[in-house]
């Protein structure tokens, strides 16, 4: 989901780089997979119960 | 003209009585308008007029006989169900077996923003209402367009277009616009076939529902362009084009896109901008289809000459002829700002669709749908037919500010919005001020049990004094706004007075 960051092509700065990316993404990732569980968590606590049922019950008639 | 346009959307919601699989929607449905009427002192309901509806004419040229139509295509006759006038201008009623709110008409994109979403607040209202009368039982309502089981309802926009276009003009640039229009407003499914029996993700929920090009049907073998000719305007000097392909949207930035972006190609077919260079699809529904079932956005499809593009190129082209249209025009755009956040939108979000499209889970419907349900399938390692991601599909939808998903996702700050609450709370009981939508909602609001009977273009007084009811036209939509009118609410302290003042009599 995160958008590609430009990499450096000059060589010497590159390992340096690298390293500090995967920090930055590292974090970025705990930190958008904490983000991810929580909005996962809350809906899990609204989602109607017995999902199986109630989607199959959802029935409609046509219309326009 | 520009995004600005003559333009508003009717929703038909999809219903539940909690409980209850076998209630009647019908019986349902007139609860939810009912017990919103009864509320808002619109029980000396207004019916609606009839008069200058005409779902059976085509615009092609001929009429339907009422023979040869199917029973589900007579809207005209009132069945005796719920269908009342807000003082919003907008129309509340019941359609077949759903609610159905149609907004007043409006003049820009962001204004049918506002003026729908305002009619969210109107059912969810009905709804709980409705459950406040004894003896009914809780009713869900859903903004979306199908039920996964074969059955689809609809999200229709209108748009006021010049009568002197050929239509076969319209058909010929609308349909690839149409046709990969669901990469920028999709609403996103679980389950591909329209009963749902293949198991897999969905940018649109109409697409499979689409069965042929053009026609005038709206219920059965539905088309990519539909044909009722019912301007509920001078009909020599318009035409509405009724778009059924389109998705129930909830995100603002989908809804404005959705309208923005259909807005300029249409001024494009007017002013004969899209002539000397067009795309032409060699199978418009299957494109339709398979744009649809491809949430990589690498899917081509085939033109009539025999090259292969994506539905971003399609976009794309439609984007670029936009801008070069817009730069034509220069300062005779009536509304140039709006015109601009479409234009900077749609490139916006084209651009971001194609490098990565979760970059738009804050704007598209569809990619927030699939975000959401990419996070469950990885962390609950769940496949498509899980009922879990058919329900989370279902609630994305429903309208109930704590149960519904994109209402969560919204206060949680992962959705941008472009209207605030405060705008849309104002447009659930005010008119727009531009349109003859004014004239109508104000006329609700003054003078309810004076007005025997409305419709689009028409306000029916039942006045003391008159044998006869007395029809006041309103076949121009840009007459009967604040401008023209205001000024005579103000000084008319009954009906009867403001039809004095209008008629000079």
């Amino acid at each position: 989901m995160a958008e590609h960051q430009h990499k450096s092509t000059r060589k010497s700065a590159e390992e340096t780089d690298e390293v500090a990316e995967t920090t930055v993404d590292a974090e970025r990732k705990e930190k958008l997979d904490d983000d991810v569980d929580s909005i996962l968590d809350e809906i899990d606590d609204v989602l109607e119960e017995n999902a199986e049922e109630f989607v199959r019950s959802f029935v409609q008639k046509g219309g326009e | 003209m520009t995004v600005r346009r003559i333009q508003g959307s009717e929703v038909e919601y999809g219903i539940a009585v909690q409980g209850q699989p076998q209630a009647n929607p019908m019986i349902a449905a007139t609860h939810v308008v009912n017990a919103y009427a009864a509320a808002h002192g619109l029980t000396r309901r207004a019916q609606w007029d009839y008069e200058e509806e005409s779902p059976l004419r085509d615009a092609r040229g001929f009429d339907l006989s009422r023979e040869a139509a199917d029973p589900s295509q007579l809207t005209d006759e009132d069945l005796g169900l719920a269908n009342i006038i807000l003082t919003n201008g907008a129309r509340l009623y019941v359609d077949h077996a759903h609610p159905e709110y149609s907004s007043p008409e409006v003049t820009t994109p962001l204004d049918v923003v506002r003026w729908e979403r305002a009619g969210e607040h109107v059912m969810r209202r009905g709804a709980e209402l409705a459950a406040q009368i004894s003896g009914v039982a809780p009713i869900m309502l859903y903004k979306n367009n199908v039920d996964n089981k074969g059955a689809s309802y609809g999200s229709h926009e209108n748009y006021l277009m010049r009568r002197d276009v050929p239509f076969v003009q319209i058909i010929r640039h609308l349909t690839p616009f149409f046709a990969s229009r669901a990469i920028i407003c999709g609403a996103g499914r679980v389950g591909q076939q329209q009963d749902g029996s293949v198991h897999a993700f969905q940018l649109s929920q109409r697409a499979d529902y689409l069965e042929e090009q053009v026609g005038l049907e709206t219920t059965l073998k539905r088309p990519i362009i539909n044909t009722r000719d019912e301007p509920h305007a001078d009909p020599k000097k318009y035409r509405r084009l009724h778009v059924i392909v389109g998705d129930a949207n909830l995100a603002d930035v989908s809804i404005f896109l959705k309208h923005g972006t259909t807005s300029l190609v249409l001024a494009m077919i007017e002013d004969e901008f899209l002539v000397d260079e067009e795309v032409e699809l060699a199978d418009p529904v299957a494109a339709v289809h398979t744009i649809s079932h491809d949430p990589t956005l690498r899917a081509t499809v085939e033109l009539a000459d025999g090259r292969r593009l994506t539905a971003l190129d399609l976009q794309w082209f439609y984007l670029e002829k936009a801008r070069a249209y817009v730069d034509k025009l220069g300062d005779d755009d009536p509304e140039p700002e709006q015109t601009t956040a479409v234009l900077d939108r749609w490139e916006s979000v084209l651009t971001r669709l194609g490098r990565d499209p979760f970059a738009c889970s804050r704007e598209i419907d569809w990619v927030a749908k699939l975000s959401l349900l990419e996070q469950y399938r990885e962390r609950d390692g769940l496949e498509w037919d899980h009922a879990k991601l058919h329900l989370v599909d279902l609630q994305y939808h429903d309208i109930r500010r704590d149960k519904g998903l994109f209402y969560r996702l919204e206060r949680a700050g992962r959705i941008e919005r472009l209207v605030d609450d405060a705008a849309i709370e104002s447009a659930v009981t005010a008119p727009p001020r531009d349109t003859r939508a004014y004239f109508r909602g104000r006329c609700l609001e003054r003078f309810s049990s004076s007005v025997a009977a409305a419709s689009w273009d028409s306000v029916i007084f039942d006045l003391p004094g008159h044998d006869s009811l007395q029809r006041v036209p309103m076949m121009e939509p840009l007459r009967g706004t604040a401008e023209h009118v205001e000024t005579l609410f103000e000084n008319s302290r009954d009906a009867g007075e403001l039809f004095r003042a209008i008629t000079g009599g």
